[in-house]
């Protein structure tokens, strides 16, 4: 077992996210983590999948997200070198007592402090994962209120991207697009 | 045609010089794309929300429309065309439930590949999400039981669409696709243009040939065997793939095994064709499979009835898995060569390079296989010593299909529902061409018999179509009786009617210890049914009546024909590997020897004398599990 990242890209489409997650449940595929979002190339998004398995399993997703025709090209970053990473708000307790601490704390993590009000802060940091686990972790004594993860996105090193030469958008149906997932 | 200009004419005109096209509705464009997919029958149920592409089908009288009785009827019908030849069949329902209704023929066609597309109408797109009149997520239902599927947005994208749904149903590994059609873009207006430029689908593009470097690994497996054997599987007919897998097994000399959709892949006459595979394939070809030392995939995806025991399958032989599907490569079975391509060109480089091996020893130990399963065989000629398990005076379902199978010449086209007539069609209906079985093998739905019968038939008009169906599976459809007399389509309808829903039953006698749970049924007289419908019909008791009764029902080319073949209540369809057991682990038919010396066993316990001790007698146990209790009839 170990974590795999797959990148996907997919085509802009209405129905595109449901596809890939009717994928994982029908499969039974466990998901870490997925996120989405659109590319330099409006009729292109781009997915992150993260999931923790052996990589016969992975294997099993990457041939079985090619089945599905919106999906242009999948890749496999764990065998790539590649930048992870993922950001996370979470809102602190922060009285006037204890908010010089938390703010130490953010200082040593790189955190960006972006909301103060009387009882708590929010704080927006970013990284890799063992870097929100361990800074989610130290904060917790000072009583975390809410935070929310984008889940993780990665890109390869250097030359390495992921292939979309070969995707002509469609005239009629770029017409008919709709930034909808 | 009529002086009439058609909308047809219209755009035929124009077709080729896209510069100027004709103004046509959504509707209108949806009959033109189909006619330019060369589809010349539509099989359907009308409603509201698909209404304005009935209208337009007034306008085009190339496209034949059959009116089905219950949408799921439609979507078999769709199934079995296109089986019977390879085109895409088409289906047509309305919105809400004429749309939920095909999703039992979608999800057959989908398990067995088969190439359909299915055109259902919309609530208007502003009211899509509203919960409107008849209104439901067809393309979310149909999600996960359809190659692809569209609603369609705006009519600019219809022509594309369409073209891509009939790409995307028959290429690569074929399969269902669903076009979703809102009412208001049926009626809407638009130039249309057929697209001219070859279709390029970013995330689709169907493998072709194998890799130089995996054609070596393949041949290199193949040059080291000992006890080859080739799993020949549905890919190969429709790969149109049969001749290289001839020449394959004789050039190698490899002998052939089928799964129930491969049969037709290679003759079942010809010498180095085993038969059947799996839970009640022959004895001998499992036997060759578990023992072999390669085994060679071809166009299957080692189902769990083909495999038994995943963990005991095969274990000391290697493996080569071509498919076109790269999902199926090591999903059930880990494989030692991995081949993704289209089976002919797969098949072409192989036998470039293949070389001729002797394969005697092999040989052998099959045909003592086989001998020992020939010693078993329930259903011999009429004249011939019969096995002393055949009842008295009772028919068989068994002999029903085999005597079928001689007095049709084993040339006809055979469609069969879902159960223990399946089974005996699979084991006694020889097979000489591709397409020429027509049965739901990976979704095992009952009811799919007689509508893909009807759709075979309008299919392939020049070929005697049999329905061979169960007195359940028959009861899920019959409905159909109907749109084959409205359509006058010459289908014959052998009805094995046995009373019970005789495959759950036999799982009941064997490992439910005979608790015969809601099998048996009461069922109409079917002759009088049919007659209601004006269907000639012959009602058959006795293996003497079959002769007479199959060439009176052959003898009848106009509408539909029936046979009720009234057989032995509780028959059992042997060998049969259990659910998840070794695939060599079968419940088998004794042989003669083995019956007589049960019997006379069996006289000798019912006469010994009564234990002395009644007090000490132990209370009755759990009556033992399957197959220790299955003493009584047909042996074993």
């Amino acid at each position: 077992m170990a974590k795999h990242i797959l990148a996907a890209l997919v085509e802009n489409r209405p129905g595109v996210l449901a596809r890939v997650a009717n994928l994982f449940r029908r499969r039974s595929f466990n998901i870490d983590s997925l996120s989405v979002g659109r590319t330099q190339r409006d009729e292109m998004s781009r997915m992150t999948i993260v999931m923790e398995s052996d990589s016969a399993e992975a294997d099993r997703l990457v041939k079985n997200l090619y089945k599905l025709v919106d999906v242009v090209h999948v890749d496999h970053l764990h065998s790539q070198p590649s930048v992870v990473r993922e950001m996370a708000l979470v809102k602190v307790k922060a009285s006037s007592d204890n908010r010089r601490e938390v703010i130490q704390l953010c200082d040593i993590f790189r955190a960006r402090i972006i909301d103060v009000s009387a009882e708590s802060l929010v704080v927006e940091i970013t990284g890799e994962e063992e870097k929100l686990e361990n800074f989610t972790e130290l904060v917790r004594p000072f009583g975390i209120v809410e935070m929310v993860r984008t889940g993780m996105i990665a890109l390869g090193r250097g030359g390495h991207t992921l292939k979309d030469e070969g995707f002509k958008p469609n005239r009629s149906r770029a017409a008919a697009r709709r930034n909808v997932l | 045609m009529s002086d009439e200009t058609t909308a047809t004419d219209r755009a035929n005109e124009e077709a080729g010089t896209s510069t100027d096209a004709v103004v046509l509705t959504g509707a209108e464009i949806v009959c033109e794309c189909l006619l330019r997919e060369g589809v010349d029958i539509v099989f359907g149920y009308p409603g509201g929300a698909i209404l304005p592409t009935y209208d337009a089908l007034t306008k085009y009288p190339q496209l034949h429309h059959v009116l089905t009785r219950h949408e799921q009827g439609a979507s078999h019908m769709a199934d079995g065309y296109a089986r019977a030849t390879g085109k895409v069949g088409v289906a047509m329902a309305t919105s809400g439930p004429g749309a939920t209704n095909l999703v039992t023929g979608i999800a057959t066609a989908m398990m067995d590949s088969s190439p359909i597309v299915c055109i259902t109408g919309q609530v208007p797109t502003g009211a899509i999400g509203s919960d409107a009149f008849q209104e439901t997520d067809v393309t979310g239902i149909t999600l996960p039981i359809t190659k692809h599927n569209y609603l369609v947005t705006s009519i600019e994208e219809l022509p594309e669409v369409m073209r891509e749904a009939f790409h995307i149903a028959r290429t690569g590994r074929p399969g269902p696709v669903l076009v979703d059609i809102p009412k208001d873009v049926q009626i809407q207006e638009a130039e249309f243009v057929y697209p001219t430029e070859p279709i390029e689908l970013a995330g689709y593009s169907p493998p072709r040939a194998a890799r130089a470097r995996q054609v070596d690994a393949a041949l290199e497996l193949i040059r080291t065997s000992k006890r080859p054997i080739i799993l020949a599987g549905h890919g190969i007919s429709m790969a149109g793939a049969n001749r290289e897998l001839a020449q394959l097994a004789e050039k190698a000399q490899i002998p052939i095994a089928l799964t129930l959709l491969g049969k037709g892949a290679i003759s079942e006459h010809h010498p180095l064709c085993l038969g059947m595979m799996g839970m009640h394939g022959g004895a001998e070809v499992n036997h060759a499979i578990q023992q072999a030392d390669l085994l060679i995939a071809l166009g299957m995806r080692f189902d769990d009835r083909v495999t038994g025991n995943l963990a005991t399958y095969a274990r000391d032989s290697r493996k080569i898995h071509v498919d076109i599907d790269p999902s199926e490569i090591n999903k059930n079975v880990n494989v030692d060569v991995g081949i993704v391509g289209d089976l002919g060109e797969v098949l072409r480089q192989l036998l470039k390079r293949v070389e001729r091996r002797p394969n005697e020893a092999w040989f052998d130990r099959i045909a003592e296989w086989r001998a020992d399963s020939e010693l078993r065989e329930i259903v011999r000629p009429a004249d011939a010593p019969q096995h002393p398990a055949v009842p008295e005076g009772k028919l068989l379902g068994a002999q029903v299909i085999r005597d079928l199978f001689e007095f049709t010449d084993g040339e006809a086209i055979t469609v069969t529902d879902v159960g223990q007539h399946q089974m005996w069609e699979a084991q006694y209906y020889h097979h000489e061409r591709p397409h020429s079985l027509i049965t739901s093998g990976g979704l095992g739905t009952m009811g799919f018999g007689l509508p893909a019968a009807i759709g075979a038939k309008m299919s392939r008009p020049d070929q005697e179509v049999w329905a061979i169906v169960g007195d359940g599976g028959f009861q899920m459809t019959m409905m159909e009786l109907a749109t084959a007399v409205q359509e006058q389509v010459n289908v014959h309808i052998a009805i094995i009617n046995n009373g019970f829903l005789g495959m759950v039953r036999q799982w009941q006698e064997f490992f439910y210890e005979e608790r015969y749970n809601q099998t048996p049924m009461v069922n109409p007289d079917f002759c009088k049914l049919a007659e209601a419908y004006g269907i000639p019909t012959v009602r058959v008791t006795e293996r003497g009546q079959i002769e007479e009764a199959v060439n009176a029902s052959r003898a009848q080319t106009g509408g539909p024909t029936l046979i009720d073949f009234v057989v032995e209540k509780e028959e059992i369809v042997f060998p049969m590997v259990p659910a998840g057991a070794d695939l060599d682990d079968m419940i088998r038919r004794p042989t003669p020897e083995e019956f007589e010396q049960q019997r006379r066993e069996r006289a000798v316990a019912a006469k010994a004398p009564e234990p002395q001790t009644p007090e000490s007698t132990p209370p009755e146990t759990e009556a033992p599990a399957a197959p220790a209790a299955l003493g009584s009839r047909f042996g074993v």
